[in-house]
């Protein structure tokens, strides 16, 4: 089966010259359709460097890294944008825009899709918003959502586009452990009925659980790979 | 039962722009943004609508002279400003192809308003009462009054500091008025319009123009006033004009005549005072508008950043900040356009010049300000390249 990620001798280092500073070395990490992959490490390890590259937000500098069959080294702008896409972001914070409805923020990521109808959308962001609990919000804006509601609406507007592969950093992090806990199922049953891919970065020890398999980041290398059994101690 | 879509439910199933909702989410910005662009259009408009207002009162007369070729000075650079020998009109007349060659005089007289005693000056319009040469009915009718010595038409629509001719004409009053030193009275009126630079118009006889400036004056015409026979060619006539006349007398067609009047008053430092001003409006439009869209961005840039992250291109992005731009110059353009109307009715009643809202003057403002908006967003668009999509995360 082809990996759905596939980083070979990746590096990257912020700064430039003498200035310059590694931030990732030598990362060699194959994720495949289906898998749930949690990256945990303490802060500054370079999670977020990582994913953000795998995102297409970020320019490859030196090794191979390969999404969704798409190799990111040299890519163009024109097919990182077009990556960016096909991929489902949630971010820590949920970065909703605020002048828009749940509804209408998650028809922002549909609205790209320029073969869908404006009842195709309205259907889809709907239905994605009930799969998320908030069928009864789907008018409310941000100011008027909990912080946890507010997540899921992000949730909703990463999978609304059915993408292949999600990258959640933190997704967590700004709930409290309920509502985190219920964000990460909700997750892990989309990804499960979807087929979709997870790689997903927490230091939240509760959730650890969902993962098929635990990445330990550690000063820029990636250190061990465990099984959820283990971590969980 | 199945209905057919009507349009406005096809309406509706487009797409909000992402530009209104940014604009309408924030009503004080939004009213801030309107109110700025509207002054800036009340600006512009007063500026243009001073403009107007001068320039269609200077090509009156000129404009209501009827003739098809008009002979002038070489050098006159308006109606009144140099004058040739009458001879020439003569010479003029015996051109192939000119039908009647008439005179016009056009000069400036002093004139003592009898409502307070204090001197002005009024224009004077004179003419052969037997060659009327105004395309003015209410002149024409009224030729065989003026032919009656020290009698004059008064324009009802002079300026006030004339004094209340027209009513107290109207009243049937028949004062004498002082001007250039004669006692003269009015015995008709008719309506011309008067402008910044000049206050009225009065309308006399050849004759009694030979009395208000004397012999020497009254063989030096302003202009030649030229009927061409039916079907002769304008064009080949004035050639034939300019051969036959002296070097320093100069024929013209009349869309000449009214542009060469144009074009002096244009060059007036009120003229350029008023382009400066319309400059001004436009330039605080410019501010407005890229404070409130720079503003806008810089507040949104973390969303803008997300957008960019999940697939929006920079293009579509920066469509939605032209789309914010144009969406303030409409909405803010209309506010302005009638307060501009009820400031130009109401500078008409105060100066008695007529300030009219004319279809290129609104449509002008209306471009300016769409210039405005984009020329705006074309600086505040640059702030959002800044918005970087590896700084959501
Ligand atoms: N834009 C940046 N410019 C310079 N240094 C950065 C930038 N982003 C992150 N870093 C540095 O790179 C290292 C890794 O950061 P990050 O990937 O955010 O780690 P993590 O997500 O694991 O906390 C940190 O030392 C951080 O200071
Ligand atoms: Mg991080």
């Amino acid at each position: 089966m082809e990996p759905v990620v596939n980083s070979q001798n990746l590096h990257h280092a912020f700064g430039k010259g003498s200035l310059s500073k590694p931030v990732l070395l030598d990362i060699n990490l194959a994720i495949y359709p289906g898998e749930i992959v949690i990256l945990t490490g303490p802060s500054g390890s370079g999670k977020t460097t990582l994913l953000s590259l795998m995102g297409g937000l970020r320019s490859v500098q030196q090794g191979s890294l390969k999404i969704l069959g798409q190799e990111l080294l040299g890519a163009s702008k024109k097919q990182l944008v077009e990556l960016r896409s096909q991929i489902g972001y949630i971010f820590q914070a949920h970065n909703l825009l605020d002048c828009l409805t749940a509804q209408e923020n998650v028809r922002m990521a549909l609205r790209l899709q320029k073969s869908l109808s404006y009842d195709d959308r309205t259907a889809q962001a709907t239905a994605m918003l009930e799969a998320v609990g908030l069928g009864h919000r789907v008018n409310y804006r941000p100011d008027n959502l909990s912080g946890g509601q507010k997540q899921r609406v992000a949730i909703a507007r990463a999978l609304v586009t059915q993408p292949q592969l999600i990258l959640a950093d933190e997704p967590t992090a700004a709930l409290d452990s309920q509502s985190g806990r219920e964000v990460v199922e909700l997750m892990q049953r989309l990804a499960r009925d979807r087929g979709c891919t997870i790689l997903l970065v927490t230091h939240d020890n509760r959730i650890l659980d969902i993962a098929h398999r635990i990445i330990h980041m550690e000063d820029g290398r990636l250190m061990r790979t465990e099984n959820p059994a283990v971590a969980v101690i | 039962m199945v209905f057919g879509k009507s349009p406005l439910t096809r309406l509706s199933r487009i797409e909000k722009p992402l530009a209104w909702s940014q604009l309408s989410h924030q009503r004080v910005r939004l009213l801030v943004a309107l109110s700025g662009i509207s002054f800036a259009n009340i600006l512009i408009f007063m500026q243009l609508g001073f403009r107007a207002a001068m320039f269609s009162g200077t090509t009156n007369v000129p404009a209501s002279l009827d003739g098809d070729v008009f002979l002038v000075n070489e050098k006159s650079q308006f109606l009144g400003n140099e004058t040739f020998d009458k001879p020439q009109l003569y010479r003029a007349a015996a051109v192939p192809g000119v039908a009647t060659a008439r005179p016009f005089y056009y000069n400036t007289a002093s004139w003592v308003n009898p409502d307070n005693r204090k001197t002005t000056n009024v224009t004077v319009i004179a003419m052969n009462p037997a060659q009327p040469v105004m395309s003015i009915p209410a002149i024409n009718t009224q030729l065989a009054q003026v032919e009656q010595t020290d009698r004059m038409l008064f324009d009802t629509k002079s300026l006030p500091s004339l004094g209340a001719i027209a009513t107290e004409f109207a009243a049937g009053q028949d004062l004498p008025i002082e001007v250039q030193g004669r006692k003269m009275r009015v015995n008709g009126t008719y309506a011309l319009g008067s402008n910044i630079f000049k206050r009225g118009h009065v309308v006399i006889s050849d004759v009694n123009y030979l009395r208000l400036f004397g012999a020497a004056q009254a063989t030096q015409l302003h202009a030649g006033v030229l009927k061409l026979d039916p079907g002769a060619d304008a064009q080949a006539v004035i050639a034939e004009l300019e051969r036959t006349l002296p070097e320093t007398i100069t024929a013209l067609s009349h869309d000449e005549l009214i542009a060469l009047e144009e074009s002096y008053w244009a060059k007036e430092p009120a003229g350029i005072i008023f382009d400066f001003g319309t400059i001004m409006g436009f330039v605080v439009g410019v501010v407005i508008v890229y404070q409130v869209l720079y503003s806008d961005v810089n507040d949104h840039l973390s969303e803008y950043a997300t957008l960019k992250a999940i697939g929006y291109s920079d293009g579509q992005l920066l469509l939605v900040v032209f789309q914010e731009a144009a969406i303030l110059a409409v909405l803010g353009f209309m506010p302005g356009l009638l307060s501009a109307l009820g400031l130009y009715s109401l500078l008409s009643n105060l100066t008695g010049v007529a300030v009219l809202m004319r279809l290129g003057v609104g449509l002008q403002v209306f471009s300016m300000t769409l210039v405005m908006g984009v020329l705006s967003a074309a600086i505040a668009v640059r702030k959002l390249r800044s918005a970087d999509p590896a700084d959501v995360f």
